[in-house]
């Protein structure tokens, strides 16, 4: 059980990045984190992770503080982050410098096996396309069997094809161990299709601003009728998060009017 | 242009990229380089031979190689060579373990930064000759002071190039190795180390041009041996193809220390992804 407890973080400049957040998550729940740009949603992702340390308030991992990068919590960026000089196994072994070599290459070739770049073993990150690269990375964190998985909007620089096949790959990777997802992501379906749970955040200061329980079966239709309401739920909550109040139609100028000077 | 000889043209670019870039075979290609000096070597020879020139203050490829030849014969050429590589492989050595260990220490702290780096910084603005003098006086005339000279000369280019990378790690990898849980030692091991490698190649290879550079500085202060001695002799003595030959020696083991930190660095550093790539093959 993941539990943020009143966490809030100022950086030395006094800027109060985020404030008093609190969150229960369960073992093997999906949640992601939207909310427009500068809201904190990584500075968060960062305070569970370790790699920042929270000012105000704990995370803990299963009645444990966490204080700094924590073994049972892996962390895919928004960049892949391969080491360049290590080869697509040394990268995904990177974590498993503990275990045994055979153990070590068994894991290593089964992750590589489970993302399908078996024939890329050998080969240097420089050579990968960037959704392998990315694939990559995810396995890097997920082949020390973490309980908590972070995700720092992982495919927003891909293109939409590779985007949703990952989507896709990732939730077939989380099947196998089911770890607890949070991830961060500006990308509303991509939120849709894979939380069970939805988090709207707030800016300045950084708070949680609703919460949206999904509630769609696995695996998810794109183009069914509740997906989209629940799209459209988040996208309205995210509306009022900024302050921006939701328009309709009959509202809007009419098309092209703005061109008129 | 007709359509048959359009296709006709993409045609050949589309087969064989590769041969229409170069149309020579593979091994003729580093020749290239050989034409200009070939050609000066051949042109100063046939200006002695047709009487053009009496070729005494610049001596025709033949003479140069007799002399060559002469020298390496009574193994004086060796003896020479041997001193000489002898200095710069010592004063190297000393340059380049107190340069990597104090660039990398003031990369990495900020406050070993401020502490030692002005310092540095001033001492580098000397002209490293300008120590010569002093040297002398401290350690004498023989090897010690032709070393530190060495040293010297080789420290300030190392230091700066590992100071300069291991500043210059990319902080996300470096958060890498911290979402792993490394270890300071082992942080340095896995993730520092590895990615100053290919700056450190570039800082220690002009660490040993400026090696070279300083043990000629150093042996004509006063040496009885040395290639550098062999040059101040041939300038004292008349004998100019004496001092191209010991040029020439310069030149030939110069490049071959400069290869052999290329060669052995090669291996570790294929993963580079990098522009260069296709000019050194």
């Amino acid at each position: 059980m993941l539990q943020l407890e009143g966490v809030g973080k100022t950086y030395p400049n006094n800027v109060h990045a985020l404030d008093g957040i609190s969150l229960k998550v369960s073992p093997g729940e999906i949640v992601a984190i939207v909310g427009g740009s500068g809201c904190g949603k990584s500075t968060m992702l960062r305070a569970i992770s370790g790699l920042d340390v929270a000012s105000q308030g704990r995370v803990v991992l299963d009645g444990v503080a966490v204080m700094a990068p924590h073994e049972k919590i892996g962390i895919v960026f928004q960049e892949p982050r391969l080491l360049p000089w290590l080869s697509v196994a040394g990268n995904i072994g990177f974590g498993l410098d503990h275990l045994a070599r055979a153990e070590r290459n068994a894991r290593v070739a089964e992750a590589l096996k489970r993302v399908g770049l078996a024939d890329k073993a050998s080969v240097w990150p420089r050579e990968l396309s960037g959704g392998q690269a990315q694939r990559v990375a995810i396995a890097r964190a997920l082949v020390p069997r973490p309980e908590v998985l972070l995700l720092d909007e992982p495919f927003s620089a891909l293109d939409a094809f590779t985007r949703a096949d990952l989507q896709e790959h990732l939730l077939d990777l989380w099947a196998d161990s089911r770890p607890t997802l949070i991830l961060v992501t500006h990308d509303v379906e991509e939120a849709v299709v894979l939380a069970d749970r939805v988090f709207v955040m707030q800016p300045r200061p950084g708070r949680l601003f609703e919460e949206i329980v999904t509630g769609l079966p696995r695996p998810r239709d794109r183009q069914s009728s509740r997906f989209d309401n629940v799209k459209k739920q988040v996208l309205a909550a995210l509306d009022r998060s900024m302050a921006r109040p939701v328009q309709a139609p009959e509202d809007r100028a009419p098309e092209g009017a703005a061109l008129w000077w | 242009m007709s359509f048959v000889s359009m296709s006709a043209a993409i045609d050949t670019t589309a087969a064989d990229p590769v041969k229409r870039r170069s149309a020579l075979p593979r091994y003729v290609t580093p020749l290239i380089g050989l034409i200009i000096p070939v050609t000066v070597a051949v042109l100063c020879e046939l200006a002695v031979r047709w009487g053009w020139s009496n070729g005494r203050l610049v001596p025709p490829p033949s003479v140069i190689y007799a002399t060559f030849a002469e020298l390496a014969s009574t193994g004086e050429l060796q003896r020479h060579a041997l001193a000489t590589v002898a200095r710069v492989a010592f004063g190297f050595s000393l340059g380049v373990v107190a340069g990597t260990i104090l660039g990398a220490l003031t990369g990495y702290s900020v406050t070993l930064f401020r502490l030692l780096d002005p310092t540095f910084q001033a001492l580098r603005a000397i002209p490293s000759i300008a120590w010569v003098p002093l040297f002398i006086l401290w350690l004498g005339i023989f090897e010690a002071s032709k070393i530190t000279l060495i040293a010297v000369g080789v420290f300030f280019p190392v230091y700066l190039g590992v100071m300069g990378a291991v500043m210059s790690v990319d902080r996300k990898i470096v958060e890498v190795g911290r979402a792993f849980r490394l270890s300071g030692f082992q942080m340095v091991r896995r993730i520092l180390l590895p990615a100053v490698l290919p700056s450190y190649v570039i800082a220690l290879r002009s660490g040993l041009g400026l090696g070279w550079m300083f043990v000629v500085a150093a042996e004509f202060m006063g040496a009885s041996e040395g290639l550098g001695f062999l040059l101040v002799d041939g300038q004292q003595l008349g004998k100019p193809a004496q001092i191209v030959a010991a040029i020439v020696a310069f030149a030939v083991i110069g490049k071959i220390t400069d290869w052999l930190i290329v060669g052995l660095s090669a291996p570790f550093l294929r993963w580079e992804d990098r522009f260069g790539r296709g000019a050194e093959r």
